[in-house]
């Protein structure tokens, strides 16, 4: 059944991004609303974030819709061996639209194909979590007036950090010039170097993180670097301090460079650097709210003029 | 010298030929032969000139359909089929990997959703020369050679 569902952002036109986030600006505008008055919405997590799931929760309380859901597996059937599909089709009799997180990655993909409402995927597993992508789009955009021709610079976790690959795959449209800064363990895979090489984008690796190197960015986005990713936990103390940012790193870098990160940080910024004006990570959570209740209305059909028109502000 | 066929002719049926002896059982299994009621002949370790060593099988009065010409495609590449009509060749046909496999190979990610389910795999296959395929659920790259069949 074709319905309105987002599963990746991967594949997303650059068309619908800036629509998306077009639509997102509204919301930022006028966040408190009755467009989606009489709707349910499900916020399904099968494996617990709640991060994730209070911005989703937010977007759609603050529309007018109502929620209903679980924060918890533990207390869904899934623990009495009900599948996927069935928890999907139950609750797609009581819902007009699922947002979802699970362990197993498709299983967004999956939902989306069985299910007669639209899926929006909270993240599955390693793979794909596109309202973190929307979100961090619309931060770039807001902060710096354009996605076009940004130097992107990506530091920590570019391995296992879903947050990286899937804003690399949707900054493609907008001619970027990547730089990548991990240690070997967690540099950026082979598969991602391939993607940048056939879509023509410009990218260069570094193990070095210091003043020098993040002086000509416009987007520092930083990542978490987790111990339970080494292997070799010498190796994990030798670069765990290697890839903080500390603030007298900030002096010399451009007055438009912003730092972003998909939270939570645990040291890999230091506290002293929230002050700085170019912290704006805060900032980049709460757009996670304008760029969800885009992204709840796009799957359920509404358009940017519904949105630009909507008689239900509230003021 | 007079070369002499290893194998007996077929009067109607498909001939599959250029299978690398070491694929020759799971063609046999994938297509189901040992359920076969018509005769079945299986040349194993054949010399080739072109292989070295190859397998093939004769199956009688079987025409194979797409849908298991494309399961054979999984197994190896550049295998021919060769339709036998009254003692005669009628078509050779390359097996050909299709853009698409569903239900045919199992996913290498135990994180999959679709290891996980009681559902059908699908793969989009992005590189047919170097047989690499794409699964449609968690997007994991895989080496057509080292996956498993169902």
């Amino acid at each position: 059944m074709k319905t309105r569902s987002l599963v990746t952002i991967a594949d997303t036109s650059k068309e619908k991004i800036m629509y998306l986030l077009e639509m997102a600006h509204e919301f930022e505008k006028n966040t408190n609303r009755k467009i989606l008055d009489g709707k349910v919405v499900a916020t399904l997590f099968f494996e617990p974030s709640t991060r994730t799931r209070l911005s989703f929760e937010t977007a759609a309380n603050r529309l007018g819709a109502r929620v209903i859901g679980f924060a918890d597996p533990k207390i869904t059937s899934g623990t009495k061996g009900e599948t996927l599909k069935d928890t999907i089709m139950m609750v797609s009799n009581y819902a007009d639209i699922i947002c979802m997180r699970h362990y197993l990655e498709g299983a967004a993909r999956y939902a989306s194909e069985i299910a007669p409402i639209p899926i929006v995927n909270a993240g599955d597993g390693a793979n794909q979590h596109p309202s973190q992508t929307l979100l961090d789009l619309y931060t770039i955009y807001q902060t710096q007036g354009t996605l076009e021709n940004l130097n992107i610079y990506m530091v920590g976790d570019l391995k296992y950090g879903r947050t990286v690959h899937s804003l690399l795959m949707a900054m493609r449209h907008f001619n970027p010039f990547f730089h990548f800064i991990a240690p070997d363990e967690l540099k950026m895979p082979e598969e991602y170097k391939e993607y940048c090489e056939q879509q023509g984008i410009k990218y260069k690796e570094h193990k070095e993180f210091n003043a020098e190197i993040i002086k000509d960015a416009d987007i520092l986005y930083m990542t978490r670097v987790q111990k339970e990713r080494f292997t070799d936990l010498m190796e994990y103390e030798r670069v765990k301090d290697v890839y903080i940012l500390k603030k007298e790193m900030l002096k010399d870098t451009k007055d438009n460079m912003k730092i972003l990160h998909p939270l939570p940080r645990v040291n890999e910024i230091a506290y002293d650097v929230d002050e700085d004006p170019k912290a704006y990570y805060f900032q980049q959570a709460k757009n996670g709210l304008y760029a969800r209740q885009a992204i709840i209305c796009d799957c359920l059909g509404l358009t940017i003029d519904d949105v630009k028109n909507d008689p239900t502000i509230l003021k | 010298m007079k070369k002499e066929l290893q194998v007996a002719a077929l009067e109607n049926g498909t001939v599959i030929d250029h299978i690398p002896s070491n694929k020759l059982f799971d063609v046999v299994n994938l297509l189901h032969l040992q359920k076969m009621t018509t005769p079945v002949t299986i040349g194993y370790n054949l010399e080739s000139q072109k292989m070295g060593c190859k397998g093939i099988i004769k199956v009688a009065d079987k025409f194979f359909n797409p849908e298991e010409m494309s399961r054979l495609s999984v197994i190896a590449k550049n295998m021919q089929l060769i339709i036998i009509k009254n003692y005669e060749v009628v078509e050779k046909i390359n097996v050909d990997i299709p853009d698409q496999l569903k239900g045919i190979v199992r996913c290498s990610n135990p994180k999959c959703i679709c290891n996980n389910e009681p559902m059908s795999t699908h793969f989009h296959v992005t590189d047919k020369v170097r047989g690499i395929i794409k699964c449609h659920y968690c997007e994991k790259e895989q080496v057509l050679e080292k996956v498993q069949l169902i």
